[in-house]
């Protein structure tokens, strides 16, 4: 494979369409400029500022745009609540879509066929493999994400949290709980 | 089109393994075949679902048996050659042998990077008034496209409730084919797990898609 890609890279090249350099520079930017970090601070501020939730709720795009310091997001951002009495999980059957402006690059069970395949079939099970299970009655809504919206899950503060800064609550917040394959961490528990 | 890139609801792929501390990229000519992706997409060579349509359209031994970069590869190839940038001869030498075809927004060169980190824009003005509202019931039609679409086989004829409208898009139907933007209303539609997979289905669950209006009918 490193050949092949090589060498598509070199006729391109050597055609005028991009220059290399800028090649670097794009896997420069998603090694450094994007990852779970962005997500976990939108989640962090949710969960401190009801005025923030409030407006994520309504409209992620624009609310995630007024946090300067979080890399700069699209349009079409959905922020997602879980509730007690709901659990939100997001797939692409169809391709790999991802919100990766606020988590990063997809990991590859995201899009991959088990995970595709499953998720809005048979989301527990799909939990199950990941360690996770819902109580019986929790409601679980699976958004296959079809088109150019984005879905970001707002999972549920964890208890004991009372007080803490919007840093320290960022700590809690994984990648996967963005997704609704997982929790936040809980206080105390090793990271 | 039926492909077998459109898994939600089959059966038989086994448990969702989870790789624990996983790189973004595991060689680094996966990095290479993402950067060129999205540097001959930015520079005009090809819009986002053409380049969807092209992985699809992989033969599916192949697509199922590929990796994730290894089909972005692939689809490329085919992409960049249905497309006149590049000759079959040429990429099989390596080297470039006939004259570039020019690209509609130019050389992709680093002060573009910056423009390719945040998603495109998919939101236009409306043509039409909205057929539909939030609350609406309406059935996913029955269709089976041979060409790109949005439109999963497994909420095709079922029934479901509008939620939420999210504005006029890009129809990917359209663009796909290099039709134009054809936009459209945008809707999340949620359907019961009942109503796509039976009596036996977890009666907790929901399942919502973004339906393009043209995918929809009044039920």
């Amino acid at each position: 494979m490193e050949l092949r890609v090589r060498a598509l890279e070199t006729v391109l090249s050597e055609k005028g369409y991009f220059d290399p350099a800028a090649l670097d520079a794009i896997v420069q930017a998603y090694e450094t400029k994007i990852g779970p970090h962005n997500g976990a601070r939108v989640v962090a501020k949710a969960w401190s500022d009801p005025a923030f939730k409030r407006a994520l709720l309504d409209d992620a795009s624009e609310a995630v745009g007024t946090l300067g310091h979080v890399s700069r997001v699209g349009d079409h951002l959905v922020a997602v609540e879980n509730t007690p009495a709901r659990h939100n999980m997001v797939v692409c059957t169809l391709c790999s879509c991802y919100p990766w402006e606020m988590l990063g690059l997809p990991p590859v069970w995201y899009k991959a066929a088990p995970y595709r395949s499953r998720a809005v079939k048979d989301p527990r099970g799909v939990l199950k493999d990941f360690g996770v299970s819902l109580p019986k009655d929790t409601e679980i809504r699976v958004w296959d994400s079809t088109a150019e919206t984005r879905f970001l899950v707002l999972p549920m503060r964890p208890e004991g949290t009372e007080g803490w800064s919007e840093d320290k609550l960022a700590e809690l917040v994984t990648r996967d709980s963005m997704i609704g394959t997982g929790f936040p961490l809980k206080p105390g528990a090793p990271s | 089109m039926n492909g077998v890139h459109d898994m939600g609801g089959m059966d038989g792929f086994g448990k969702v393994e989870a790789e624990p501390n996983e790189p973004m990229f595991h060689t680094r000519w996966e990095s290479r075949v993402l950067a060129m992706v999205r540097a001959m997409g930015a520079a005009g060579a090809f819009n986002i679902d053409t380049s969807r349509f092209f992985r699809e359209s992989l033969p599916p031994h192949v697509y199922l048996s590929s990796s994730y970069y290894k089909k972005w590869l692939l689809g490329l190839e085919d992409n960049l050659i249905a497309k006149g940038f590049v000759s079959k001869a040429e990429v099989a030498k390596g080297h470039a042998s006939e004259p570039a075809k020019p690209l509609k927004r130019g050389k992709f060169t680093a002060g573009d990077v910056e423009r390719v980190m945040v998603r495109g824009k998919f939101g236009r003005d409306a043509q039409a008034p909205a057929k539909f509202k939030a609350g609406d019931r309406v059935r996913a039609k029955n269709i089976h496209p041979a060409t790109h679409t949005r439109l999963p086989r497994y909420v095709r004829g079922h029934v479901g409730v509008v939620e939420r409208d999210h504005g006029v898009h890009v129809y990917p139907d359209s663009a796909a084919n290099e039709a134009g933007e054809n936009p459209q209303w945008l809707y999340t539609v949620v359907f019961d797990g009942a109503e796509l997979w039976g009596p036996d289905s977890d009666p907790t669950l929901k399942i919502s898609i973004d339906a393009f209006e043209p995918y929809l009918e009044k039920a």
